[in-house]
């Protein structure tokens, strides 16, 4: 440590370098950096210590503030994003304003990125003195306090969805549940049996379904699309579009009496819930365990919609009820809530984008999902696992990996995929004690009691063959083959290449974002990953967070999840949103601009700049006003202004030149 | 991603300032550091809230200050945290560039990148990038231009004279 005393009676700054560890100290000299800050003017005091953000490192900051009588504090360490609120807090525990602190990233932007601990150290030197000069010019701020509304949005009605709704209605706050489907229960509604424990999906689930719609702090929106966000955190305006079902929900009493005596004596279109594996007719109730319990008709089969002469035997049917009504229209409605969880899900991937596969070719060759429908006893089949042509297969190959792990399409693990697979194994051959074959390229099993599960699979006699199917076709070379489909895979594990005939191919695919991700993104200001998966705040820290304040995110919309993560991760967000809404309050950055009005000319150049409409000009005294409430502090207007009277908290002009400078005084040094 | 180790047209390594926005390319930045990839040291990053509060004097600054290359990185259209503040700074960044090239800085030391928060790669090969043309075009080095400017505009007067005719007419 070095120790000298601010030699212009100006602010005293307190310099502290973070080894973390040798994530730091590893690439970049921190002694030299330290006996440099000192040197620095303005300094008084530069130290480094092992790990800052650890609590004896904190507390090194709030002893020096009192006893070297320090105004500023510089630390440089880890990215602002990671610790500034830690190291804030620090400076106001030691008795100083919070924002008389700046700190300085020496690990994601340098001692991580670079391999030269000379031209690393030097760097981290030029970005210290940057940190300095800017922190002179720093001010007391505070931050602005805004309420909360106590209510809260949640996106999607899968089993995320569903869950963080019911934590967060139970804990008192009122819930709107927004769904598109006609009905909540999303991808679990489908699945017959979940791995490893083989509970029965629908016995777990659907009793949380019935609570979503008898509670009394849910309001249940299915057929539903939030259309527009406005606001900010404690204070979202969201309109939802509210399509229309043609059934008065409030008068339904999910009888279904109206199904039978549709005009249309078979059903003839494809039923979505099962995949287009059974039919339905265009007045339906997508499973029996819907919630709502309430029928919707689909526009684009009904007579009525498509020719006006329909006899509506099923408004006779529904008889006094009058719960059918073909008038409805679209309309919007508006709320208003603090919070929102997104658990918007995802998409299974198209496994006809595998062209070698056959799927969408060969008619018995199947996704993993439509499998899910047939094992399922409400399914098309009733449970039954049989062919298209009704027969019972004898072998089965079940393909993994189908679009995952694939640099051609995902090259992300689809996570369920191994684990589903396995329980299809397990339900295929015991509905059907045919020979089931699993086509890996590595079994994944990291769960809870998921390598269980494995080897009691394969203890039951299915196959497990380690290689990447390169075809399946119907090309028979042998009479063997003739009338079945051929697998065609290199065994990586016997070191030869096989053919194997089967009657019935299952495709596990991954999982893909829904296809609207960017959309939904851009409307509630996030961001995405590269695959295209809603992005956290921190992977480890802030799993449940975004960027954006107030908007949180649960399951399968974040990546790839199965039950039980989608379940805690959308109980954390729902804790996230408690904790947030039951402070009461939210502190806002003070980043805020703010006019000079004794240096405004009244040009108007910042009005029109705004995207907030915070800046007015004020016809008596001819100059710009801005409205700090509506300010989110951009920044767009300081740039502007010709004259230099907008200015920007924390963000001013002289700070960022004193930052510019200071960067570069070794650049002009050097020149 | 290897670092490029090819120095200068004049032999010194060149310095890039770089205004990143705080939500998108700042996060990306931080990004391309927890997955360790490499780029050149060359750039030091100012955070902003938004690319838009990047005024077009505080790349006027860096330049005078010593800087050989300014980078811009904001959110890619459409994605501006603060609804379309990045639209604005590609509009003051063009002109911007009209006026420095009459200056003598040549258009590839001035860069405006869209990179998202999940483009830590683009991160560090747009820096890559920068860093490898602004060592080819060497350091900036304004007084010596200014210099050979000023021996043109005033061929008659002797060159004791010049600096001082420089200072008066380009100084800040």
């Amino acid at each position: 440590m070095r120790e000298a005393l601010s030699a212009n009676g100006g602010p005293r700054v307190g310099v502290y370098i973070c080894h973390c560890g040798k994530n730091i100290a590893g690439m970049v000299d921190v002694q030299r950096l330290t006996e440099y800050a000192a040197t620095l003017l303005g300094v008084a005091v530069a130290r480094d210590y092992k790990y800052m953000c650890s609590d004896p490192g904190q507390v090194l900051i709030q002893k020096d503030i009192a006893e070297h009588k320090l105004d500023r504090i510089v630390v440089a360490a880890c990215s602002p994003l990671l610790h500034e609120r830690t190291f804030r807090s620090a400076t106001e525990a030691g008795g100083l304003n919070p924002f008389y602190f700046q700190m300085v990233s020496i690990r994601e932007h340098d001692s991580w990125v670079h391999t030269d601990m000379e031209e690393a150290t030097r760097k981290a030197q030029d970005l210290v003195r940057a940190a300095v000069h800017r922190v002179i010019y720093h001010e007391p701020l505070e931050r602005r306090r805004v309420p909360i509304n106590p209510a809260v949005l949640v996106v999607g009605g899968g089993i995320a969805g569903i869950h963080a709704a019911l934590t967060l209605a139970n804990g008192g706050k009122h819930v709107y549940l927004v769904e598109r489907e006609p009905t909540i229960g999303g991808h679990m509604a489908k699945f017959d049996k979940t791995f490893p424990t083989l509970d029965c999906a629908a016995c777990i689930l659907t009793p949380k379904m019935t609570a979503v719609r008898a509670h009394p702090n849910i309001t249940l929106w299915t057929y539903s699309e939030v259309s527009q966000v406005e606001g900010y955190v404690g204070n979202y305006k969201v309109k939802v579009k509210r399509r229309p079902r043609y059934i008065n929900e409030e008068l339904c009493i999910g009888c279904q009496e109206c199904i039978p005596a549709c005009i249309y004596k078979e059903a003839k279109h494809p039923d979505e819930f099962n995949l287009g594996l059974s039919k339905r007719r265009p007045i339906y109730i997508p499973f029996p365990q819907a919630v709502p319990q309430v029928v919707v008709i689909d526009p684009e089969t009904c007579i009525e919609f498509k020719s006006g002469k329909c006899k509506k035997t099923c408004v006779e049917a529904c008889g006094e009820r009058n719960a059918i009504d073909f008038r409805q229209t679209e309309h919007t409605e508006e709320i208003e809530v603090g919070a929102i969880v997104l658990a918007t899900g995802f998409k299974t991937f198209d496994a006809g984008r595998v062209p070698y596969y056959g799927y969408g070719v060969y008619p018995n060759v199947y996704s993993a999902l439509e499998i899910e429908r047939l094992v399922n006893a409400s399914g098309p089949t009733g449970g039954e696992v049989v062919l298209r042509d009704g027969r019972v297969p004898e072998r089965v190959g079940i393909i993994h990996c189908v679009g995952s792990r694939d640099e051609n399409y995902n090259v992300y693990c689809s996570r369920v995929c191994c684990m589903y697979s396995i329980k299809l194994a397990h339900l295929i051959k015991e509905r059907t004690e045919a020979e089931v074959y699993n086509f890996y390229i590595d079994v994944r099993t990291p769960g809870k009691g998921f390598e269980e599960f494995y080897t009691r699979t394969l203890a039951e006699g299915v196959h497990f063959v380690r290689g990447k199917v390169g075809q399946v076709s119907d090309w028979a070379t042998t009479p063997e083959e003739q009338g079945k489909l051929v697998i065609q895979v290199e065994d990586t594990l016997a070191g030869m290449i096989r053919r194997i005939p089967v009657d019935m191919v299952v495709l596990s695919p991954g999982l893909d974002p829904q296809p609207d991700a960017q959309e939904v993104r851009r409307m509630f200001n996030i961001s995405c990953s590269n695959e295209g998966w809603f992005l956290e705040r921190h992977p480890k820290l802030a799993p449940v967070n975004t960027f954006t304040d107030g908007i949180f995110l649960a399951g399968a919309c974040q990546g790839p999840k199965d039950i039980p993560d989608s379940v805690a991760q959308a109980g954390a967000a729902a804790a996230e949103a408690l904790s947030l809404i039951d402070a009461g309050y939210f502190e806002l950055e003070p980043t805020t601009a703010y006019v000079l009005a004794e240096e405004c000319s009244g040009c108007k150049t910042c009005v029109p700049l705004c995207p907030y409409t915070a800046i007015a000009f004020d016809a008596a005294t001819a100059k710009a006003l801005i409205n700090e409430a509506l300010c989110k502090g951009c920044g767009v207007c300081v740039a502007a202004c010709p004259s230099g009277s907008i200015q920007q908290h924390l963000f001013d002009d002289r700070q960022i030149y004193a930052e510019i400078q200071g960067v570069l005084a070794g650049a002009t040094a050097a020149s | 991603m290897e670092e490029q180790r090819i120095g200068t047209a004049n032999g010194q390594e060149p310095t890039i300032v770089a205004f990143f926005c705080t939500w998108c390319t700042y996060t990306a930045a931080d990004l391309a550091g927890t997955s360790r990839m490499k780029y050149p040291p060359n750039v030091r990053i100012i955070r902003v809230m938004c690319s838009g509060r990047v005024d077009p004097q505080f790349v006027v600054e860096a330049f005078a200050q010593g800087a050989d290359g300014v980078l811009i990185g904001g959110c890619h259209p459409g994605d501006c945290h603060y609804v379309e503040g990045n639209y604005k700074t590609l509009r003051r960044i063009a002109l911007l560039k009209r006026v420095l090239r009459e200056m003598g800085v040549e258009d590839e030391r001035l860069r405006l990148e869209w990179i998202s928060a999940s483009e830590g790669d683009k991160v560090a090969r747009v820096i890559n990038e920068m860093v490898g043309a602004v060592r080819r075009l060497g350091r900036l080095d304004l007084p010596a231009k200014r210099r050979g400017w000023d021996a043109e505009v005033l061929p008659h007067h002797g060159p004791t004279e010049a600096p001082a005719a420089a200072a008066a007419s380009t100084g800040r």
